[in-house]
């Protein structure tokens, strides 16, 4: 007896411009003629041109991406491996360190995190750069990988490994045709996951980060705390776009996968 | 062989980079302030033998910790996060709560569409979000401007760099983390169950609290935690939106680390911080387990 009524409709239509107003005006500002962010004074694209051709934007943003892309496969690949050790392993020595090291990240505050490995760089005389970012990112994000992970391996049917094994493959055979592809879209959200983790970090990749390396949010912050301006709205805007476009895209691919992997099955039991 | 390799390394990696900086934190923590580089004494010299290795342990003290109990700036600090967390936690349930039983209640088709435009927010930039902010709530800004067009106001309210503004970007960043654990469980709940309560006499209202705020409690609570233990770290929020007033640990860590350069003392600040964090994370923890356990 579950009825859709007025108070929902109403709570929806609240909730829902509550999350999204802020953002329709960040874009629809983005295409002012004005300086002035708040005062409308016609349609323009200029403060695109001008973010495209500030290089300190662009050389952050390369940076960014680059940081990105790295870090989140490192995670994934480490993340992946830790889901296994934590639901395949059993027990062996130090297993409850390992899940709490695992766990622990991610509820630690980003300040902590990037403070402890900011000392550790120095104590070790790492010189701060691209490189440190690409370590505390992945290391951060793998535990968010493992735990996506590890709550799809929990809901995995051992048999079929075990009829793999019998049909004659070795070991990383069976992970490769028949482990992999079961896990593979939590393995695929994991790494999206990590990838926007590190696309969005301002305070870690701020404390691990050199004088030679900027990222995106660093630059973003240094500049927001001027005041508002036209550039970081065209630039907020792009970030928007690209990230729903991403969004909608991977929610799409998936659920033409639920629906092949649906098809596939009926037609396995057939 | 394998096995073990694949243990190992994820072992190693979390040791090397989550263990050991913990560990450094901890003993930075200990020691004391100095005009070098690194700017702190004693450095541990293992060449210099044991006798070495003793005059590191025994330089070690716990004089930061005092530091923080003397200057009421610390306290005071932390006392206003817990206070602030707390709050924007609170308020984060009034906001969530509707949202959520809006999409539970909506049509099944429309569901995960409105899924979705829950969990977007989040994967847009969180710098991006609460940036968005400050146009909306500055003096000449949006909110102003609105407030003054209908005439509930004439002169523009002073919101941004308040803790006002503190307390509406949490609220705002962290909605989804609220919005869904409690549709989750929501979500599952069994319509007769409500059915059943007004038969056996109930008004409306009385069926909603017992049932379902009641059966949406695990929800909730999950919601709470998620909401509660960042907001009690954070830095971007308070440091974009709030005043030169606005007190919260993360920002003073900060401060302390990258202004004022002392790294014990911003080393002491964030093991409280961790040892504060402690009774909800645990609590959380347990809630989680409960769960699990009833959906067996």
């Amino acid at each position: 007896m579950r009825r859709f009524t007025w108070f929902n409709a109403i709570s929806l239509t609240f909730g829902f411009a509550f999350l999204y107003i802020p953002m329709v005006i960040l874009v629809i500002y983005s295409f002012n003629a004005s300086k002035l962010v708040t005062v409308w004074a016609g349609f323009s694209t200029k403060w695109y041109g001008e973010l495209l051709s500030n290089q300190a934007f662009i050389d952050a943003a390369w940076v960014t991406l680059k940081v990105a892309v790295i870090s989140s496969t490192v995670a994934t690949i480490l993340g992946t491996m830790a889901a296994f050790v934590l639901v395949r392993s059993g027990r062996f020595f130090g297993r409850t360190l390992f899940s709490g090291m695992i766990y622990a990240p991610l509820v630690m505050p980003e300040v902590i995190t990037g403070l402890s490995l900011l000392l550790l760089f120095i104590a070790i005389g790492l010189d701060r750069g691209v490189f440190t970012i690409v370590l505390a990112h992945a290391t951060f994000s793998m535990c968010f990988v493992s735990v996506v992970v590890s709550s799809r391996m929990a809901s995995f049917d051992r048999s079929l490994e075990e009829a793999a094994y019998d049909l004659g493959c070795t070991g990383f055979d069976a992970f490769k045709s028949v482990t992999l592809p079961i896990i593979a879209p939590a393995v695929i959200s994991g790494w999206l996951l990590a990838f926007t983790l590190s696309l969005d970090d301002l305070v870690i990749a701020s404390f691990t980060a050199g004088p030679s390396a900027t990222t995106l949010p660093i630059k973003i912050f240094s500049s927001v705390r001027l005041g508002v301006s036209p550039e970081i709205n065209a630039l907020s805007t792009i970030i928007i776009a690209l990230v729903t476009m991403g969004v909608v895209a991977a929610s799409l691919a998936s659920k033409r996968a639920i629906v092949r992997q649906h098809r596939e099955e009926q037609l396995a039991d057939k | 062989m394998s096995r073990r390799l694949l243990v190992l390394i994820p072992y190693l990696w979390l040791t090397a980079l989550f263990l050991v900086p913990f560990i450094i934190v901890l003993k930075i923590s200990l020691s004391d302030y100095a005009i070098s580089i690194p700017p702190y004494t004693p450095q541990l010299d293992i060449a210099g033998g044991w006798a070495a290795v003793k005059d590191f342990f025994t330089a070690l003290d716990l004089e930061n910790y005092w530091f923080l109990t003397e200057d009421d700036l610390y306290w005071k600090a932390y006392l206003s996060s817990l206070q602030i967390a707390a709050l924007s936690t609170l308020f984060t349930l009034i906001v969530a709560f509707p949202i959520a039983y809006g999409m539970a209640n909506a049509p099944d088709h429309w569901r995960p569409t409105l899924l979705m435009l829950v969990i977007l927010p989040f994967w847009t930039s969180f710098l991006i979000r609460i940036y968005a902010w400050i146009g909306i709530l500055s003096n000449d800004g949006f909110l102003n401007q609105l407030l003054q067009w209908i005439g509930l106001t004439s002169e523009p309210l002073t919101i941004l760099n308040t803790n006002v503004a503190v307390y509406i970007g949490i609220v705002y960043a962290y909605l989804p983390f609220m919005v869904l654990p409690i549709y989750s469980t929501l979500e599952k709940l069994d319509g007769s169950l409500l059915e059943a309560a007004q038969d056996l006499g109930c008004s409306r209202t009385s069926a909603f609290w017992l049932v379902t705020v009641r059966l949406a409690k695990p929800g909730i609570i999950a919601g709470c935690f998620l909401v509660f233990i960042p907001a009690l770290g954070e830095f971007v929020i308070p440091s974009l939106l709030g005043g030169s007033d606005t007190l919260m640990i993360g920002k003073v860590l900060w401060e302390e680390f990258f202004s004022n350069r002392d790294w014990p003392v911003a080393s002491a600040v964030a093991i409280i911080l961790l040892i504060l964090l402690i009774v909800p994370i645990v609590l959380f923890q347990r809630n989680e387990q409960a769960q699990r356990e009833a959906d067996q």
